[in-house]
C-alpha cells in the first residue's frame, strides 16, 4: 500500500548502497513492504546461531553492535544507513554473530523475498553485494569493512577490542613498496613518486634496501641546484636505511624516528638490512596508529565542522578510556584527560552552534557545566546539566537578549544530545528559561536559594554550585562565585541546610555490614553506587569547601586534597576521602563501560570478593566524613 | 411483546457487527502480543459539531514492529469545507479519485481497527471526531481502549517541585524531545508515525516496577 511513510523510507534508503542504484519505482515498491522496528538499548535483534529471519536490516537511527563468541567482543558497529544480517540470508546459513542495539535504535526490516529479485535483476546491486561479501575474506564475520571505530583493532586482533597498549601494539606499515635501483635517475624517481603518491622511495639492490630518497632529499639536493636532475639515485640517497622487523611497536617506531631524525623506516623480513624489504613505515602511519592518543583526538575535535564527526570522536574517547582503565593508569590522570576531551567536545559544539546563529551574541556570556561535568568527574556520558549566564543588559533589551541566548542554548543542547548526552529529565539545561539568565537575575535566584533554604533550594544549589565554565567570559563566572561567597557568609544558616542535605543520602550498608541494594524498581537488587557512595562524598566536599570560600576547585577528590591542606589536623580523613572518591569513580566507570550505561547501578553478585572488600572499605570513610560534617555544622537530628 | 424486543436489536450493517464481535476476544496483558493502532485525523477545524474529518492515517504496531503494508490512509469527500485549515494540511476539497464517502471510510476504519488498542496524541479529539462521524451515519461509538501519548509522556517526567510539568505537550515537543523527524508533520499518517515512535520511546522509559503490562499503561493514560 502506497503511503507517505513508505515514501519517507524510500527517501532515506536511496542515500545508501545498494539502494542508491535501484530505480525510484522499485525502491518505492520495496519500501511499502518494509517493517519499521524499534529496539531499546541492549535489545537483541538476532543471536548467534539463530535461524535467519525473513528480513535483513538497515539502521535508520541509532547504532547496532555485531558481536561474536563467548566474550561477546564487538566485531562491527552499524550506523545510520548500514546494512546487517543480509549475508546469512543469501548464504542460507544461521547467523554467525549476535546483533544488539548499542543505542536506542530504529531499524528497517526489508523482506528478503522481495529484495532478492532486485539483486538478481540489477547487476549493480549484485556487484555491491558480492564486493561487500568478498571484502570479508580477511574477516569473514564482518558484514563489511569500513574505516570506522574498531578498524585497527580488527586488523591486529580479530577477537576484538581487548586492551590495546601502544607499547605492545604493532604498527600498520605500508606494504605497497615503491622501489628503484641505485642507477635510476632522480627525474624518473620524482615522476614515479608523484604517480604513486608516496613521500619516499626505497633504493634496493637484489631486493635488499640500500638507501632511501624522500621528498626532503629531492628538495635539498636537486631543487637547490646542488645536483643536476639527471643525477643517479646513489648520489643523493640516504644510506644506510634504518630497518626494523614487522613486529615493531608504535612506541619503538616513534623512538626510532626521534632518535634518527628520519621520517621513514624500512621494514625488512628479519629486521636487518640484509634481508628482503617488505614495507615502509612513515611518520604519518605512526600518527594514524596513534588515533587513540589524546593530543590527536583534541586536534580532531577542534577541526570538526559537523556535530556528526564529533560523535565519531566521542566513540574513540570511550575507547581510550577503556584502554586507560585496562592499563591501570592512575584514575586521577585518566579523569583529567577524559574531562579535557569531553570539555573540548562541548566547546566545539558551542562554536558550531554559534556559527549557526544568524547574528553574533549581543553581549558576553558564559556556558556553565553543572553537576558531575562541572566537577570534571564525568567519565561516561550521562545526562546533560548546564546553564547560561549573560552580561546584564538594560531592561528594555532583556527580553530580546534572553530570546537570543535561549535559541543558542537550544542548538547547543541538541548538539550535545546528538553526540550522546541525554536530555536532563528535570530540564536543568540552558534551553530552559529558568537556567538561562542574566548575571543580575542569577544573583537574585541564588540569593533566594541561600536565604530560604528549603529542600528544593538545597537540591538546586547542590547541582548549581559545582558549576564550571566551559565557554565564554570568565569574569561573569567569577562575579557569580563572589556573590555566592558573600551571600553564604551573610546567611550561615545555609551551611546547616547544605550540610543536612549532605547527610540525607541512604546508608550504603545495613546493620550486618551487608551491602544494601535497591528494593524495588527497575534496578532491584543492584547497588546504587552514585546515591549511596559517591554523592555523600561529593556533598560533604561541597559544603566544606564552600565554608572555606575556596573557588575554582570543583573536583571532589581535589576538594578533599585542598581541605587536607587547609586543615592539617584532619588531613588523614580528608586524604582518605579523596582516595575513596577516586576509587569509587573508577568502580563506576568500569561498570559503566562493561554495560554501556552510566555505571550507576552495580550488580552485587557479579562482583569479585576483592572488589566487594574494596567497595566496603570506602564506606568506613564515608561514615567518618558524615560524622565530621554533622558535628561541624551542628546538624541536629531534627533536621536530618 | 416479542415484537417489542425485536425492535430493540438495531439495524446496523454487517461490518459493525464484525467489529462488535471482535471484542469477544479478551485482550492479553502481555504487551508484546497486543495490537496497537496508532492513528491521527486531520480535520477541517476544531469544532466537534461543524467540522469534518479530512483524512485518517493509521499504523498498526505489534511487538515494537510497524509493518508498512499494514497501514491505513483514508481521504474523505467533503461537504463541509474550511479553506483556512486546508492550507495547513494541503488537502483540497476534491482530493481526486482516492476520496471516499464518510460511511465508506468508517467501514474501512472499523474493519481495520477491530479490537486493537488505539494510541493517539490528544486522543480525545480524534476519538470524538470519529464518534461524531459514526453517529452521523447511525452507528454507535468506538469501543476500543484508548491510550493518549500526551498523558503517557507526562508520566515519564520527574515529579519534583523543582520543575513544573506543563498541562499539555504538543506533538512537536515530543518529536523534538525524542529526536523524531518532523518532515511529515500535518499529514495524518505522518503524525501517526511520529506518535508511534514517540509511544515506543515513552513505553521504554516507563519501565518502572518490573514488567510493564497493558493494565498499567491503560491506567496511566
Amino acid at each position: 500500500m502506497k503511503n507517505t511513510i513508505s515514501h519517507r523510507v524510500a527517501d532515506f534508503l536511496k542515500n545508501f548502497p545498494p539502494f542508491n542504484v535501484l530505480d525510484q519505482k522499485d525502491l518505492e515498491t520495496l519500501s511499502e513492504e518494509i517493517t519499521i522496528i524499534y529496539k531499546e538499548k541492549d535489545n537483541i535483534i538476532f543471536a548467534e546461531n539463530d535461524e535467519p529471519h525473513p528480513y535483513f536490516y538497515v539502521v535508520n537511527k541509532g547504532a547496532v553492535a555485531l558481536k561474536k563468541g563467548t566474550d561477546k567482543s564487538i566485531m562491527d558497529m552499524c550506523d545510520e544507513g548500514d546494512i546487517f544480517g543480509l549475508r546469512p540470508l543469501m548464504a542460507q546459513e544461521n547467523y554467525k554473530m549476535t546483533a544488539k542495539a548499542h543505542e536506542e535504535s530504529i531499524l528497517y526490516a526489508i523482506p528478503i523475498n522481495i529484495f532478492k529479485p532486485y539483486a538478481q535483476k540489477n547487476t549493480a546491486v549484485g556487484n555491491f553485494l558480492i564486493e561487500s561479501f568478498a571484502s570479508n575474506t580477511r574477516n569473514p564475520y564482518s558484514q563489511s569493512h569500513r574505516g570506522k571505530l574498531y578498524d585497527e583493532v580488527l586488523d591486529i586482533n580479530p577477537v576484538g577490542p581487548n586492551s590495546q597498549i601502544l607499547d605492545l601494539q604493532s604498527v600498520q606499515y605500508s606494504r605497497k613498496l615503491v622501489t628503484c635501483s641505485a642507477s635510476t635517475s632522480v627525474k624518473t624517481i620524482a615522476r614515479k613518486m608523484t604517480e604513486k603518491n608516496v613521500g619516499a622511495m626505497l633504493v634496493v639492490k637484489d631486493k635488499l634496501p640500500i638507501g632511501i630518497i624522500t621528498d626532503k632529499d629531492l628538495r635539498n639536493n636537486i631543487v637547490t641546484g646542488k645536483y643536476p636532475i639527471t643525477t643517479k639515485a646513489s648520489a643523493i640517497m640516504v644510506s644506510p636505511v634504518i630497518t626494523y622487523s614487522k613486529n615493531l611497536t608504535i612506541t619503538q617506531a616513534q623512538m626510532a624516528m626521534m632518535k634518527s631524525n628520519f621520517s621513514h623506516l624500512c621494514i625488512t623480513k628479519d629486521g636487518t638490512p640484509n634481508s628482503k624489504a617488505i614495507g615502509i613505515l612513515s611518520k604519518h602511519d605512526v600518527m594514524v596508529a596513534l588515533g587513540n592518543n589524546p593530543a590527536v583526538l583534541i586536534k580532531a575535535i577542534k577541526r570538526s565542522k559537523k556535530i556528526k564527526s564529533i560523535k565519531q570522536i566521542r566513540k574513540s574517547i570511550t575507547h581510550l578510556l577503556q584502554d586507560y582503565l585496562d592499563q591501570n593508569i592512575p584514575i586521577k590522570l585518566t579523569t583529567k584527560i577524559i574531562s579535557e576531551l569531553n570539555d573540548a567536545c562541548v566547546k566545539q559544539i558551542i562554536k558550531i552552534s554559534l556559527e549557526e546563529m544568524p547574528t553574533k551574541p549581543p553581549v558576553k556570556f558564559a556556558w556553565l557545566a553543572l553537576g558531575s561535568q562541572g566537577r570534571s568527574e564525568q567519565l561516561l556520558q550521562t545526562d546533560q546539566d548546564n546553564a547560561l549566564v549573560f552580561e546584564n543588559v538594560p531592561e528594555d533589551k532583556l527580553i530580546k537578549t534572553t530570546a537570543y541566548f535561549l535559541e543558542l542554548s537550544k542548538l547547543i543542547n541538541k548538539g550535545l544530545f546528538d553526540i550522546g548526552y541525554e536530555y536532563c529529565p528535570a530540564e536543568m539545561m540552558a534551553s530552559n528559561p529558568n537556567w538561562c539568565l542574566s548575571l543580575d537575575e542569577w544573583k537574585k535566584t541564588i540569593s533566594q536559594w541561600i536565604i530560604n533554604p528549603g529542600t528544593d533550594e538545597v537540591l538546586l544549589s547542590s547541582i548549581f554550585f559545582d558549576y564550571n565554565i566551559t565557554y565564554g567570559d570568565v569574569n561573569l563566572v567569577n562575579e557569580l562565585s563572589e556573590h555566592i561567597f558573600e551571600a553564604t557568609k551573610k546567611y550561615p544558616i545555609f551551611y546547616l541546610h547544605l550540610a543536612s542535605g549532605a547527610l540525607q543520602n541512604p546508608s550504603p550498608t545495613g546493620f550486618f555490614r551487608q551491602l544494601l541494594v535497591e528494593e524495588d524498581g527497575e534496578h532491584k537488587d543492584s547497588f546504587d553506587v552514585k546515591r549511596r557512595a559517591l554523592m555523600p562524598l561529593t556533598d560533604a566536599a561541597r559544603v566544606l569547601i564552600l565554608s572555606h570560600s575556596v573557588k575554582s576547585i570543583n573536583s571532589t577528590a581535589e576538594r578533599f586534597e585542598k581541605l587536607a591542606e587547609l586543615e592539617p589536623n584532619n588531613e588523614e580523613i580528608f586524604m582518605a576521602c579523596s582516595y575513596a572518591t577516586r576509587a569509587l569513580l573508577k568502580f563506576r566507570t568500569k561498570q559503566g563501560l562493561l554495560h554501556n550505561d552510566s555505571g550507576r547501578y552495580i550488580a552485587i553478585d557479579k562482583l569479585t570478593k576483592e572488589e566487594k572488600i574494596k567497595l566496603k572499605r570506602t564506606f568506613k570513610t564515608i561514615k567518618e566524613i558524615q560524622e565530621l560534617v554533622s558535628i561541624r555544622f551542628k546538624v541536629s537530628n531534627l533536621l536530618r | 411483546m416479542i415484537d417489542f424486543f425485536k425492535k430493540k436489536v438495531p439495524d446496523y450493517p454487517d461490518f459493525w457487527w464484525e467489529y462488535e464481535n471482535s471484542f469477544n476476544e479478551k485482550l492479553t496483558d502481555d504487551l508484546s502480543a497486543v495490537r496497537f493502532v496508532v492513528l491521527d485525523t486531520e480535520t477541517t477545524g476544531f469544532d466537534y459539531l461543524n467540522d469534518r474529518i479530512l483524512c485518517i492515517g493509521a499504523l498498526s504496531l505489534i511487538d515494537k514492529n510497524i509493518a508498512l503494508n499494514q497501514s491505513l490512509e483514508l481521504f474523505l469527500k467533503q461537504e463541509h469545507y474550511n479553506a483556512e485549515t486546508a492550507k495547513i494540511h494541503g488537502i483540497l476539497k476534491d482530493g481526486g479519485d482516492s476520496c471516499i464517502s464518510e460511511i465508506e471510510a468508517m467501514e474501512k476504519l472499523l474493519r481495520y481497527l477491530k479490537n486493537a488498542v488505539i494510541v493517539a496524541h490528544h486522543a480525545i479529539f480524534d476519538i470524538t471526531m470519529i464518534n461524531r462521524a459514526l453517529e452521523r451515519n447511525g452507528l454507535p461509538k468506538l469501543r476500543n481502549k484508548v491510550l493518549d501519548t500526551s498523558n503517557l509522556y507526562k508520566k515519564t517526567l520527574l515529579t519534583s517541585n523543582v520543575f513544573k510539568k506543563k498541562e499539555h505537550y504538543s506533538l512537536d515537543e515530543l518529536a523534538e524531545k525524542f529526536d523524531i523527524s518532523k518532515k511529515d508533520r500535518h499529514t495524518a499518517i505522518g503524525d501517526a508515525y511520529i506518535t508511534a515512535i514517540a509511544f515506543l520511546k515513552i513505553k521504554s522509559r516507563l519501565k518502572g516496577k518490573g514488567q510493564l503490562r497493558l493494565k498499567d499503561l491503560l491506567k496511566m493514560g
